[in-house]
């Protein structure tokens, strides 16, 4: 069992390093790509004993403590076979 | 009187904060590692700049989970002094001792010079000795020092006079341009409500020598050790 997780930073607060990547998009001559901002992404290798619910229960309080800081950022969970 | 300073893996201001103390302040101080548990017998703990576990994760993310700093939460519970310089405060604000976060700075570079701070708040006790009528030049080091938090913890923080150092240009006033970070309102340092707890991005453990440019910082040691002196009498 495995969880995926995201984390992206909450809409409104500044990313500059999302702005950075977008400006050399832009150089490059991308002209239809609005925006792009960055976040982190997790793969995380679950004992295959535990139950879904579990799981995620577990993995959310994890992003929650851990992985995300909710003062600036959000975090999206998946549990995967 | 006694001073520690905590040594994470990766601190790299420890042994400023270290000289800093016996040298200038002429306090006996000791090394924390990391692991210790045992905080009894300090009175205030210095927080270093550096960059504790690589900034890995984010900064100051792992460094919240080490064993001295739920040692530290208590510390500070008890009333007693926890000052967090530059990754120190970072730390600070992911272990929740401190409201906000630091983030990556507005213009991306890490950005290495003296700065000019203007006191806002001087009764605290790391600032009863700093001069309110003059800005102090201290250096600041640093990538990620992008002050931020939401309308109501920053109404809290005006309210409570907890915002203790803002950015400012050479007249005082606190314009964008002196801003180095896009910290909001300037923020570079705050402190909790209690007052007992400070986190700051520049470095005045590097501001104590003329030699070094300024010795700015030493007020803010000075004032510490003011305030360690009178809980002492008090006790």
């Amino acid at each position: 069992m495995k969880a995926i997780v995201f984390v992206t930073l909450k809409p409104g607060v500044l990313d500059p390093q999302g702005k950075a990547i977008h400006h050399s998009v832009e150089s490059l001559g991308y002209r239809s790509i609005r925006d792009i901002r960055q976040g982190k992404y997790f793969e995380i290798a679950l004992d295959p004993s535990l139950v879904e619910s579990d799981a995620r229960a577990q993995v959310e309080r994890l992003a929650k403590d851990v992985l995300a800081n909710p003062v600036i950022e959000d975090y999206r969970v998946e549990i995967t076979a | 009187m006694k001073f520690g300073v905590i040594v994470f893996p990766g601190s790299n201001c420890d042994h400023d904060a270290y000289h800093v103390i016996s040298k200038h302040v002429g306090q006996p101080v000791d090394f924390i590692w990391h692991q210790e548990i045992d905080l009894s017998g300090f009175d205030a703990v210095i927080v270093p700049g550096g960059f504790s576990y690589g900034d890995y994760l984010r900064a100051g993310a792992l460094a919240k989970f080490s064993p001295v700093m739920r040692s530290v939460r208590d510390f500070a519970a008890t009333g007693k002094f926890v000052f967090g310089i530059c990754n120190g405060f970072q730390i600070l604000c992911e272990a929740g001792l401190l409201p906000g976060a630091l983030m990556r700075n507005a213009g991306l570079h890490f950005i290495c010079k003296h700065v000019n701070l203007r006191l806002e708040n001087q009764n605290t006790p790391f600032t009863s000795e700093v001069d309110p009528d003059r800005l102090l030049s201290i250096p600041i080091a640093h990538a990620e020092g992008n002050y931020t938090c939401d309308d109501e913890t920053f109404q809290q923080l005006e309210e409570n006079g907890q915002i203790v150092f803002r950015y400012c240009d050479e007249n005082g006033e606190t314009t964008p341009e002196s801003n180095p970070n896009g910290a909001r309102s300037n923020i570079a340092g705050i402190c909790n409500l209690d007052r007992n707890v400070l986190g700051m991005m520049p470095h005045p453990e590097r501001a104590c020598e003329e030699l070094l440019g300024s010795n700015d910082g030493r007020d803010i040691f000075r004032s510490l050790t003011k305030a360690i002196a009178a809980a002492e009498t008090a006790a």
